[in-house]
């Protein structure tokens, strides 16, 4: 997380109307006069969004007519799950979920600091959809004592919400520990029954059987305040931005070259260098986070943020995040170190995992070298092969995916290595990296 | 020798009763090196657990006998229920009940083996746990329930099968005690690749800002 | 016109890496270097083997198996990310 630096974007890209949905426009954050930090004002949020109009399962037409997707990373159909969820009967929990587990993305916690109501509008409007009467809010426990205390701050909208009446369903706010799996759908919902925030296996699948073995719903909190609007404004309106089949807007994590992290708001569909620069400083660009993949700076400058243009270049829209990659870094080094990151980030219970990823990242280190290579890119393209779709969920698939990218974007690099140089100029690290977990209770 | 009846019933009886201890010692040494993978020698990995399943049904026959047999001695006074319900045999009803609680166990490990697929892994293994509660029991039921296994050979047998389950156990709690936790895993196999002579210390230079 | 077909599955927070699987079966389970089990075809079972896919099943000590039945135009219940064409020489195995 990046806490102190995230600010919204007011750079819209010029020429897209009707944005930004999601966060307040600059100016309103300036002229915030009732003392209250930035979003909390209840009275105001409703004055700007006005009172939902479609409730129920209209809103679950609007939210089909308007195809929305999840905004956590999976981009699974919103009405499909609220429809799972809603026939599974009684007892069904909702879960808003804030635990972002991508480091080098901080979108969540804007949403949730400069517009909380958003979500808890959304959450409330998908709890009345399918039925449910208990909603739970989970997010990273914060261990920076300098950070955005989101807690508090949702603690305090809450606090406000009930004071109001406006909330049919309570909501228990969750901390979970700040793990890259603490998100993924079936480990939030592990981590909330009482266990380790560890993913489960997909035969026992969420919507069926979930927090205390009711049908559980498990949206992104930005996929939450999209519900709101369109709870507003209905589903057609949803699709006045982004693309025919990818439509909607959705929230960016933006790292500049300078290392600056910017929150865009941007239309699915955009092309990407209008979203950031992309000039002849910038070797390379991470699109989709750590499971997403790399892109030459020169495709990238062509391509749009939508996955049919995405994913046939090896990367993802995922959750939003884009990083330029300076020229001056070494793209194997910083993949290397990341590859080493999310192996230790492995849950540690399937065997392909545990044991595959420690040995890419090792591999990948030692490519990362400038020195003569041996048998690691053989055993990197073998390991890739052994290790996609054997684990319980996709951590090993989106890590080989980020690494089989860099090696096809940075294969220049890796034979400038073998023969023993490096162009890069700096060797600091440039994308984010959390504290590796160390003993069972990092897990809880 | 403590021999206190000639009928062929109760030779029967005792018997099974000892070959059924010695079965239901072998399948829980089967059943330790099941869990740690073991393998018996010249016989490949599915056999452990085979065996393991096979000892237990030919157990539970030696046990079939043996308490049908008990039952029908005119000598001694046990009733078909105190077969499965403890502490009701007239006969020495303490250690008879002993017997009985560890044919209760064997019933719901064979039933809920048998009916695995159906029941969940989680139920099934619950039930499992308590196949460490059977072997004593079984155990204490046959030194006390007789003095057969009080002297000569059957004692020196006795004392072997403890002898062999205890090693088992303490080699099945050093291996729990020591096997790396889920959170340890992945950082040993990475720990043990970059460990590796062919990679030197490429690992460990790309750690934290990995300045030069 | 779609026919049901019968995978076999593997948990695989369940499996230990026995690997009874692939000695009870070894023509659809072969072992990774770290003694995984690794199902080809998707884990379609084919109906000769049918009798040996339920023996693999029943025998796995960890219960980490199962039998799933479905249409065959079901997409595999393991088939991970899309790697991308470009990123081509990752062969994807299950």
């Amino acid at each position: 997380m990046t806490p102190g630096r995230v600010r919204p974007g007011h750079a819209t890209p010029p020429g897209e109307p009707g944005l930004p949905r999601l966060l307040p426009p600059a100016a309103d954050l300036a002229a915030d006069d009732t003392g209250l930090p930035p979003g909390l004002d209840l009275a105001a949020h409703l004055r700007r969004r006005g009172l939902p109009r479609f409730r129920g399962s209209a809103l679950i037409e609007q939210a089909a007519a308007a195809g929305l997707t999840g905004r956590g990373g999976a981009a699974f159909s919103v009405a499909r799950k609220l429809t799972a969820v809603a026939a599974g009967g009684r007892g069904i929990v909702v879960v808003a979920n804030a635990a972002e587990g991508e480091p080098a993305s901080s979108k969540d916690a804007a949403l949730l600091w400069y517009a909380p109501h958003l979500v808890l509008d959304g959450l409330q409007a998908a709890a009345e959809a399918v039925g449910a009467r208990t909603a739970y809010l989970g997010l990273h426990a914060r261990r920076e004592p300098r950070g955005l205390d989101l807690a508090a701050h949702l603690t305090a909208a809450l606090a406000s919400r009930a004071a109001a009446g406006t909330d049919r369903v309570a909501v228990e706010l969750v901390e979970t520990p700040p793990r890259f799996l603490a998100g993924e759908e079936s480990a939030l919902v592990a981590f909330i029954n009482g266990g380790p925030a560890r993913p489960a296996d997909k035969a026992r699948r969420v919507f069926e059987r979930g927090i205390g073995g009711r049908p559980t719903l498990v949206q992104n909190v930005e996929t939450l305040a999209h519900l709101a609007l369109i709870a507003r404004y209905g589903g057609e309106w949803f699709r006045t931005v982004g693309t025919a089949d990818e439509p909607g807007s959705m929230l960016c994590t933006i790292r500049d070259p300078d290392g600056r992290v910017r929150i865009v708001e941007a239309a699915l569909g955009t092309p990407l260098h209008r979203l950031l620069p992309l000039g002849d400083d910038v070797q390379a660009v991470l699109a989709g986070g750590y499971h997403g993949g790399w892109l030459h700076v020169a495709d990238a400058r062509r391509l749009t943020l939508s996955n049919a243009d995405l994913r046939p270049a090896g990367a993802i829209v995922g959750a939003g995040v884009l990083a330029a990659l300076p020229a001056a870094h070494c793209g194997l080094a910083e993949t290397a170190r990341v590859a080493r990151s999310l192996a230790l980030e492995s849950a540690g219970q399937c065997g392909p995992c545990f044991n595959g990823l420690p040995a890419i990242a090792s591999a990948l280190a030692a490519v990362a070298q400038p020195r003569p290579a041996g048998r690691e890119l053989a055993d990197l393209h073998r390991w890739a092969g052994l290790v996609t779709g054997r684990g319980a969920c996709h951590h090993p698939d989106g890590t080989v995916r980020f690494v089989a990218s860099a090696l096809e974007v940075f294969a220049a690099e890796t034979a400038l290595h073998a023969r023993g140089g490096c162009s890069a100029i700096r060797r600091d690290q440039f994308l984010p990296l959390p504290a590796a977990p160390v003993t069972e209770s990092d897990w809880r | 020798m403590g021999i206190t009846s000639s009928t062929a019933l109760w030779y029967a009886s005792r018997a099974t009763g000892v070959v059924a201890l010695v079965l239901l010692t072998v399948v829980v040494l089967l059943g330790i090196l099941v869990t740690r993978r073991g393998r018996l020698p010249g016989l490949p990995r599915f056999a452990t657990a085979s065996l393991h399943r096979s000892m237990s049904l030919l157990a539970v026959a030696f046990i079939a006998v043996h308490v049908i047999t008990a039952i029908a001695d005119p000598y001694v006074t046990i009733g078909i229920a105190a077969a499965v319900i403890p502490f009701t045999s007239a006969y020495k009803p303490l250690w008879l009940g002993l017997g009985a609680i560890s044919l209760d166990i064997m019933i719901a490990l064979i039933v809920t083996s048998l009916a695995r697929a159906r029941i969940g892994r989680r139920a099934w293994r619950a039930v499992h746990w308590l196949a460490y509660a059977c072997w004593p029991t079984a155990l204490l039921h046959g030194i006390w329930s007789s003095t057969d296994l009080q002297a000569g050979w059957l004692l020196a047998l006795t004392i072997g099968c403890c002898v062999a389950v205890a090693a088992a156990l303490c080699w099945r709690i050093a291996s729990a005690l020591t096997a790396p936790g889920r959170a340890d895993r992945a950082a040993r196999a990475l720990a043990a690749a970059a460990d590796d002579p062919a990679r030197q210390d490429s690992s460990r230079q790309l750690t934290g800002t990995g300045a030069r | 016109m779609p026919h049901e077909i019968t995978r076999l599955r593997v948990d695989r927070i369940a499996c230990t890496g026995h690997g009874v699987c692939a000695e009870l079966l070894p023509e659809l389970v072969t072992l990774d270097e770290w003694g995984y089990p690794l199902v080809a075809e998707n884990g379609v079972i084919p109906a000769r083997l049918a009798r040996a896919a339920r023996r693999a099943v029943t025998g796995c000590p960890a219960l980490a198996l199962s039998l799933a039945s479905g249409p065959a135009t079901l997409r595999g219940s393991s088939e991970g990310a899309q790697i991308p064409s470009r990123a081509g020489s990752t062969r994807l195995r299950t």
